[in-house]
């Protein structure tokens, strides 16, 4: 109850720090930005694949198949970009400042600060997702896309987010440097996405192995609509784990002073 | 109150605080005191909880701060170095957040800032960020954030730091006027601050305690109107015994070999005359009288740059028995 209230309060802290500069307002239009032009891309695409369709007399092709889950796939590397803008000063600009020995001297606990924070981040990308949502809804007025496989996509962008800002936050907790965490959590983020392109040069084990460790791959499933244990239990795993390294280093800071 | 033992804390190889200990009654202000980087504030951020000591333990407010951080920050309030403020918060914004990690309730949070917003004389700037505000109203904001939860125990890294006079004034009279509901610990470098606040000190040099005493005895006990210094020739070496026996003496001690010594007598009684007058009556050649005065600045430097003195005083139990009487800490 008391471990409740204290990491809602620095999660609205965050929240409300977000806000309390132009920061979050630019985070969530240039996410609406580049979503919005992925969107029209696939968008024109999607309408001169079905009109030819038309003309060659029959069939249609899947609104969701074909526009939703290649725009979602996009927004993965949308995040990649963006997400490193989010993190950077959670814990390097409270270093920075001295507000660390605040947190650090008050009656609460690591963890608290740590899942405050991240849940903090969570909602600003929560904010972000649902501007993007103006689209989809537009689509739902002009066609019967199906509800099931967007929420689904919807859900596993979330996770993936969640993936991100968990890395972000320990990456910044190594710093007192905003730039040098952006950075950093650039570096990484391009990494694990970037590992399935060495797939195929690794071999039938290695393949399998690069292909789980790719934080990208997992989504696949989610934007076609599956909801599959694998991938839930692989995204929220890596969370933890994150979380996890932020605690040592932390922990490991407070050691060594 | 709050209990250091033994304290130390290294950084590699590097030892910031060395064998620390003391205690404050409940109550009580404790002054800090010592040039920087004597680790000062690394004792304090132990006291906090900020950081954890190498050996040894502290126990604020009847709670380990290692064993039971929670229950020992709660009793304890934190004024750092900088004041720990959100520039994009306002300062009730600012005081309300930390009422809340604070774990004030809520019923209370909203009286809990508006009195000490009154109490440290912020109110005016309630609705300003923190980013806007002066160096006095940053400190002040910091204090503050301090005494939120009400805390039991309040520990201030140089409080007064940045103020101006007036502010100074004020903010000595805040924290006096604490004194007894809260036990204080505030550190400074600045001296008369410590006559005028604090009822005992602390001081600290290389890590190591140097003394602890009152302001007042500090400056009895090495000093003072009451002991003259008095150099004879060469003839009155011996002196000693003669110059103890002048009514009024109650110690004398030889200062060096060569005829120096160091007279103290009780206080409110002149003895010049009669020490004068007894010397010369032996026909010794008194060749200096004069009253050691000294400021608590001038203890201060003799007690942090005396290294022997600070060695010896920070293990009575090595140094061998002699003259390590003034610094050695006590109860």
């Amino acid at each position: 109850m008391n471990s409740v209230r204290n990491v809602l309060a620095i999660a609205g802290k965050e929240l409300r720090g977000y806000f309390a500069s132009p920061m979050g307002y630019i985070l969530i239009g240039l996410f609406a930005l580049l979503f919005g032009a992925f969107f029209r891309v696939y968008l024109t695409g999607f309408a001169e694949q079905s009109q030819r369709m038309a003309m060659g007399g029959g069939g249609t092709i899947n609104v969701n198949e074909y526009l939703i889950r290649g725009v979602l796939h996009n927004v993965a590397i949308i995040i990649l970009f963006v997400m490193p803008l989010v993190t950077m000063r959670t814990y390097a600009e409270e270093k920075r400042s001295g507000t660390m020995e605040l947190l650090l001297t008050s009656p609460i606990t690591d963890l608290e600060i740590i899942v405050g924070k991240f849940l903090g981040a969570m909602g600003l990308f929560t904010a972000m997702l649902l501007v993007t949502a103006i689209d989809i809804a537009i689509l739902f007025r002009l066609g019967n896309p199906e509800l099931k496989p967007v929420l689904a996509g919807y859900l596993g962008l979330l996770l993936l987010g969640g993936c991100f800002l968990s890395v972000g936050l320990f990456l910044s907790s190594l710093t007192k440097n905003q730039i040098v965490a952006g950075v950093m959590t650039f570096a990484v983020f391009l990494m694990l996405w970037i590992i399935n392109w060495f797939a195929d040069s690794v071999g039938p084990t290695g393949r399998v192995i690069v292909g789980f460790l790719s934080i990208t791959e997992h989504l696949d499933d989610f934007t076609k609509g599956i909801i599959d244990t694998k991938h839930l239990v692989y995204y929220l795993s890596f969370i933890t784990f994150g979380l996890f390294l932020t605690a040592k280093s932390v922990d490991s800071e407070r050691w060594r002073g | 109150m709050i209990e250091v033992q033994h304290v130390s804390k290294r950084y590699g190889r590097v030892t910031a605080v060395d064998d620390v200990s003391f205690r404050v009654e409940r109550g009580e202000i404790l002054g800090f005191l010592g040039p920087n980087g004597a680790g000062k504030t690394t004792t304090m951020r132990i006291l906090t909880g900020y950081m954890p000591a190498t050996e040894g333990k502290a126990v604020v407010a009847g709670f380990d701060v290692f064993a039971n951080p929670l229950d020992a920050k709660r009793r304890t309030g934190y004024l750092p170095e900088t004041p720990p403020l959100y520039p994009d918060m306002t300062v009730r914004e600012y005081l309300d957040f930390v009422s809340r990690i604070k774990g004030v309730p809520p019923a209370e949070r909203k009286s809990r800032v508006t009195s000490v917003m009154q109490q440290t004389h912020v109110a005016d700037m309630a609705d300003r960020h923190c980013s806007k505000l002066s160096k006095g109203y940053r400190q002040r904001v910091g204090l503050a954030q301090a005494l939120i939860h009400n805390p039991e125990v309040l520990i201030l890294d140089e409080p007064t730091a940045g103020l101006d006079p007036k502010q100074i004034i004020e903010t000595r009279q805040l924290i006096r006027s604490l004194a007894g509901n809260h036990t204080i610990v505030l550190s400074t470098h600045i001296l008369p601050e410590v006559a005028q606040t604090c009822q005992r000190v602390v001081i600290i040099n290389k890590g190591r305690v140097v003394a602890v005493d009152t302001p007042e005895n500090l400056t009895a006990r090495l000093t003072g109107a009451e002991t003259m210094f008095v150099q004879l020739d060469a003839l009155g070496a011996e002196a000693g015994p003669v110059l103890a026996a002048i009514p009024g003496v109650t110690r004398v001690v030889a200062a060096d070999s060569g005829g120096g010594f160091e007279v103290e007598s009780e206080h409110g009684t002149d003895i010049r005359r009669q020490l004068a007058k007894t010397i010369v009556n032996r026909g010794w050649g008194l060749l200096e009288l004069r009253p050691m005065r000294m400021s608590l600045e001038e203890i201060f430097l003799q007690v942090t740059t005396d290294e022997t003195a600070a060695a010896e005083a920070a293990r009575p139990d090595a140094a061998p028995e002699g003259d390590s009487t003034e610094e050695a800490p006590r109860e």
